[in-house]
C-alpha cells in the first residue's frame, strides 16, 4: 500500500508526491468512488458483489494511508526512538518483541470471531446498503481508532489493561462501572454466542455430529502435545484439521445411519449439553481442551476466512437484498425491532465498533509490540481486516433469496412452522418464495427445515455455501454448508470456555474482597463455585432465548449490541481523557467524536428498548400488553399459552431491567471521564498521568507491512538486525 | 536459471515455515532459549516439556493471557 517516494517517506523534509503516488492514489480513489456510486444509486437492477468489494477496499486504503497516519503521526506523535513494554521488559514469554506481521496474525486472530460474521447477518433485514455505509465509515472513524488509540496508550503503559488504565486514569468509580461492564458483557455475550450455535445445531444431526467430535479431537490434541511432543503445534494442528474434515464428512453418514436419531437434538437439550460443556471445559486444565481447541479454531478461522475473500471475488455474485428494505423505516422487522437508526448500529458492532476489540488491543498485544510506530499497522490495519470479513458477511446475506432470509430469520411464533404457512407471512412482506423452493433449499443442504433458524449462522452458511459450490459445483453444496456451521460453532465453543473463564477470573477476584480465599484463583471449591455462577448466568440467557416465544435473537441481539457498544463508549471515554490528560486537547475529537455519536446511539437504543410504546420494541410495554392479557385472562399471538404469556412477562422485565442499568453504566463512565477532563482543562496540576518513563529503543524495525527505502537502510547499518525481519 | 527459481522456492518454503512457527507459538520455546541465554551462555533452561507447561499453567493462572474476542 505504501508508494511514497523516500522524500515524502520521512516526515521531517516538505511534503512533494511523485506523480506515480499521484496517479495511484487517483486511481484508487476513483474505483472506490465507482463503487459507492454504483452501490448508492442502482434501484432495481441487479447490482453485483463487487462494486461492494470496490467500495470498501477503496475507502480502507485511503483511510490507511492518509487518516491513520495521521492520527499516528500528529496526534499520537508515536516515537520510533522510545522502547515498547516488549522491549524493556523482555521476559522470553508474553513480553516480547514480536515480528510485526505475526503480531498482525496474532491480533486479527484474536479480534476477529462470530462477532462480525452474525451481526451483518442480521442487519441485512435494513437491506444490504446500511450496513454497508456502517461496516465502512464505522470501522475508518470509530473502530479501527479506536482500536489503534487503545492499543498506542496501552504500550505506553506497559499493557496495562483496560479496567486498570480507566482505574488509573479515570478514578476507582468510573473503573468500577468499567469492570462491571466488561462483566456484564461477557454473560450476555456468552449467552447469546451460545444461543447461536443452539439455534445451528438443533434438529441437525450432521451438524451436531461433527461439533461433538470436536472434543474428541481436541482431546487427542491436547495430550499430543502435553505428553507426546509438547510444543509442535503446526504438526498437531495439521492432524487436527484432517480429522476435524474426516468429522465433516462422517457427519454426512452419521445423519443417513440409524444413529441420526441419537444426534437430532432439541433445543432445550442442546442447552443442557451447552452448559455442562462450559462449565466442565472451564474447569478442566487449559492443555487439555481450551489450548488445542484454540489452534484448531484459529486454523479453520484463517483458512475460511481466506477462502471466503477467494470466493467472493471469483463467483462475484450478485446482491438480490434490496439496498434498502421498508423495514428501515417502518420498524417492524422480523428479524430484530426497531428502525435503522439506532438499530443497524448496535446489531453490528464487530466489523464497524467493538468495544471488545480494547480488551485486546490493551493486555496481550501491546505486550508483544516490537515499535510504537507499528501500532498502525496492527491496531488499524487489523480492525481493517475485520472489517472486510464483516462486509464479506454482508455480502452472503445479500446474495441468498431475500424471500429464503427472511423465513431463516423470522422467528416461528411469526412465520409458523410448515413451509406452506412461512410462505405466505413472507409474501405478505413483499418478498416471493414458493413453499416448495423453501423445501429445496433445505433439502439441498440436506436439512429437515431451515425456517426460523435464526441467529445468522445458518444464513451466513447458506451464503457461505453459495459462493463456494459456485467454484466447487452444487454437488458440494451440503458439505460447504456445514463447513461453514463447523467454523462458526467451532470458535464459539473455544469462546465459551474462554470467556467462562475470564468471567469466573473476574468474579474471583470480586469474592476475594469478601472471602479472602477466592483470590486464589486455584483454589479448587472456589474454582468451582465460580465457574458453576458465571456458567448458570449464561446459562439462563441461553435458557431464556431457546424458550422466548418472541424469538430469543430477536429479543437478546439488541441487548448484546448495547452492551458490546457500551465497552467501546468505555474504552472511547478512556482514549478521549488521556488524549486531553496528554496534552492533546486540540486533538480529543479524534475519539471524541466516535464517542458521542456511540453514546447516541447507544442510549437511544437503550431508551428505545425500555421506553417505547411500540410492544415489539420496548420492553416494558411489552411486559405491560402481555400482563394486562394475563388479566384479562387472554391469550396474545405469538404465545400459544398462559406459559408464554408468563414467560414473556418475565422475560421482559429482565430485559428492561438489563438495559436501562446498562445504559446507567454508560452514563456514569461518561459523567465520569467528562468529569476529569474538565478538571484537567481547569487546573492541569490537579492530574496525573501514570505513563512509563521515557527509554530509548535499540530495536530497528519498519513500521509499516512493506519496509521504505530508508527502513532498509537503517536495518542495513544497524547490527544485530532481528531475524527474518 | 533454475538454481534461482530452486533458491527462491526454498526462500518461500522457509519463510512459511518460519511465519507459522512464529503465529502458532511452536518458536516459543526457542526464543526462550535464546533469551535465557543471551547473556549467560550456560545458564539453566528448563527442557521443552517443563517449559511448555510452565506456559500453559501461566495460562491457567490468567485466563485473560491469550484471550480472543467475539
Amino acid at each position: 500500500m505504501r508508494t511514497d517516494s523516500p522524500q515524502t517517506a520521512s516526515p521531517e523534509s516538505p511534503r512533494k508526491a511523485s506523480p506515480q503516488t499521484i496517479v495511484i492514489w487517483t486511481v484508487v480513489a476513483l474505483v472506490c468512488a465507482a463503487g459507492w456510486s454504483v452501490l448508492a444509486l442502482s434501484r432495481g437492477e441487479e447490482v453485483s458483489a463487487v462494486w461492494m468489494v470496490a467500495a470498501a477496499l477503496g475507502s480502507y486504503a485511503i483511510a490507511y494511508r492518509f487518516y491513520s497516519k495521521f492520527i499516528a503521526y500528529k496526534v499520537l506523535k508515536v516515537d520510533k526512538t522510545r522502547a515498547t513494554p516488549a522491549e524493556r521488559l523482555d521476559n522470553g514469554i508474553d513480553f516480547h518483541p514480536t515480528d510485526r506481521r505475526v503480531l498482525l496474525g496474532h491480533h486479527f486472530a484474536a479480534i476477529a470471531g462470530a462477532g462480525p460474521l452474525v451481526g451483518p447477518v442480521l442487519a441485512a433485514q435494513m437491506g444490504y446498503l446500511p450496513g454497508t455505509i456502517w461496516i465502512i465509515v464505522g470501522v475508518i472513524f470509530a473502530g479501527a481508532v479506536q482500536d489503534m488509540v487503545v492499543l498506542f496508550f496501552s504500550t505506553r503503559r506497559d499493557g496495562r489493561s483496560l479496567g486498570q488504565m480507566a482505574r488509573e486514569e479515570i478514578g476507582p468509580f468510573g473503573g468500577a462501572a468499567a469492570l462491571l461492564a466488561a462483566f456484564a458483557i461477557m454473560i450476555i455475550l456468552l449467552g447469546v454466542l451460545a444461543l447461536v450455535i443452539v439455534n445451528a445445531l438443533a434438529q441437525s444431526p450432521w451438524g451436531t455430529f461433527s461439533i461433538a467430535m470436536t472434543i474428541p479431537i481436541a482431546l487427542l490434541m491436547g495430550f499430543y502435545l502435553r505428553v507426546l511432543r509438547p510444543g509442535r503445534v503446526s504438526e498437531v494442528s495439521l492432524i487436527g484439521v484432517a480429522l476435524l474434515l474426516l468429522a465433516l464428512v462422517a457427519g454426512r453418514w452419521v445423519a443417513e445411519s440409524s444413529w441420526a436419531d441419537t444426534f437430532t437434538l432439541a433445543p432445550s437439550t442442546l442447552v443442557i449439553w451447552l452448559v455442562a460443556y462450559g462449565f466442565v471445559a472451564s474447569i478442566l486444565p487449559v492443555w487439555m481442551l481450551l489450548a488445542p481447541r484454540d489452534y484448531l479454531s484459529t486454523f479453520m478461522k484463517i483458512g475460511t476466512i481466506a477462502l471466503l475473500a477467494i470466493g467472493v471475488i471469483v463467483s462475484m455474485p450478485t446482491l438480490k437484498m434490496d439496498p434498502v428494505t421498508d423495514f428501515a423505516t417502518r420498524g417492524d422487522g422480523p428479524v430484530f425491532a426497531g428502525s435503522l437508526f439506532p438499530f443497524v448500529f448496535i446489531t453490528i458492532a464487530c466489523g464497524a465498533l467493538s468495544g471488545f476489540h480494547s480488551l485486546i488491543s490493551s493486555g496481550t498485544t501491546p505486550k508483544m509490540i516490537q515499535k510504537e510506530t507499528q501500532v498502525r499497522m496492527i491496531g488499524y490495519g487489523s480492525m481493517l481486516m475485520e472489517s472486510s470479513v464483516a462486509v464479506m458477511a454482508l455480502i452472503a446475506a445479500s446474495i441468498i433469496d431475500p424471500g429464503l432470509y427472511f423465513a431463516m430469520n423470522a422467528p416461528a411464533g411469526v412465520i409458523g412452522d410448515t413451509v406452506q404457512n412461512a410462505s405466505q407471512v413472507v409474501g405478505s412482506w413483499g418478498y416471493q418464495i414458493s413453499p416448495e423452493d423453501l423445501a429445496a433449499a433445505a433439502k439441498n443442504v440436506e436439512e429437515a427445515s431451515l425456517l426460523s433458524r435464526t441467529g445468522g449462522a445458518p444464513t451466513l452458511a447458506i451464503g457461505v455455501s453459495e459462493i463456494f459450490s459456485e467454484v466447487t459445483g452444487g454437488s458440494l453444496r451440503a458439505f460447504w454448508y456445514h463447513f461453514a456451521i463447523m467454523f462458526e460453532a467451532l470458535f464459539i465453543l473455544t469462546a465459551l470456555d474462554a470467556g467462562t473463564r475470564v468471567g469466573r477470573f473476574m468474579l474471583q477476584d470480586t469474592l476475594g474482597n469478601l472471602y479472602k480465599p477466592f483470590k486464589n484463583v486455584s483454589w479448587k471449591p472456589g474454582l468451582v463455585i465460580t465457574s458453576g455462577i458465571v456458567c448458570g448466568l449464561w446459562g439462563y440467557f441461553l435458557w431464556v432465548g431457546v424458550h422466548e416465544p418472541l424469538g430469543g435473537i430477536n429479543q437478546l441481539f439488541p441487548i448484546f449490541g448495547i452492551s458490546n457498544q457500551l465497552l467501546a463508549a468505555v474504552a472511547l471515554a478512556v482514549c478521549t481523557t488521556l488524549l486531553v490528560k496528554s496534552g492533546r486537547l486540540k486533538w480529543a475529537w479524534i475519539t471524541g467524536i466516535p464517542l458521542v455519536w456511540d453514546a447516541t446511539v447507544t442510549l437511544t437504543a437503550s431508551w428505545q428498548k425500555v421506553f417505547s410504546s411500540d410492544p415489539r420494541v420496548g420492553f416494558f410495554k411489552q411486559r405491560s400488553v402481555y400482563q394486562d392479557g394475563i388479566d384479562r385472562g387472554e391469550l396474545i399471538a405469538p404465545a400459544k399459552s398462559m406459559d408464554d404469556m408468563h414467560t414473556i412477562v418475565t422475560n421482559s422485565t429482565v430485559d428492561g431491567v438489563l438495559t436501562a442499568a446498562l445504559a446507567l453504566l454508560i452514563v456514569i463512565v461518561i459523567a465520569d471521564a467528562t468529569r476529569v477532563c474538565v478538571r484537567h482543562v481547569r487546573r492541569p496540576a490537579l492530574s496525573t498521568l501514570s505513563e512509563s518513563p521515557y527509554v530509548e529503543s535499540k530495536i530497528v524495525a519498519p513500521a509499516g507491512l512493506i519496509p521504505t527505502k530508508e527502513e532498509k537502510e537503517e536495518a542495513r547499518d544497524a547490527v544485530g538486525a532481528a531475524p527474518g525481519g | 536459471m533454475r538454481s534461482a527459481l530452486h533458491r527462491a522456492a526454498s526462500r518461500a518454503v522457509r519463510g512459511v515455515r518460519w511465519y507459522v512457527r512464529e503465529l502458532t507459538d511452536e518458536s516459543a520455546y526457542d526464543r526462550y532459549v535464546a533469551h535465557a541465554r543471551k547473556g549467560h551462555p550456560d545458564a539453566a533452561v528448563p527442557s521443552r516439556r517443563e517449559f511448555e507447561r510452565m506456559r500453559t499453567d501461566r495460562q491457567e493462572e490468567d485466563p485473560r493471557q491469550g484471550f480472543r474476542c467475539c
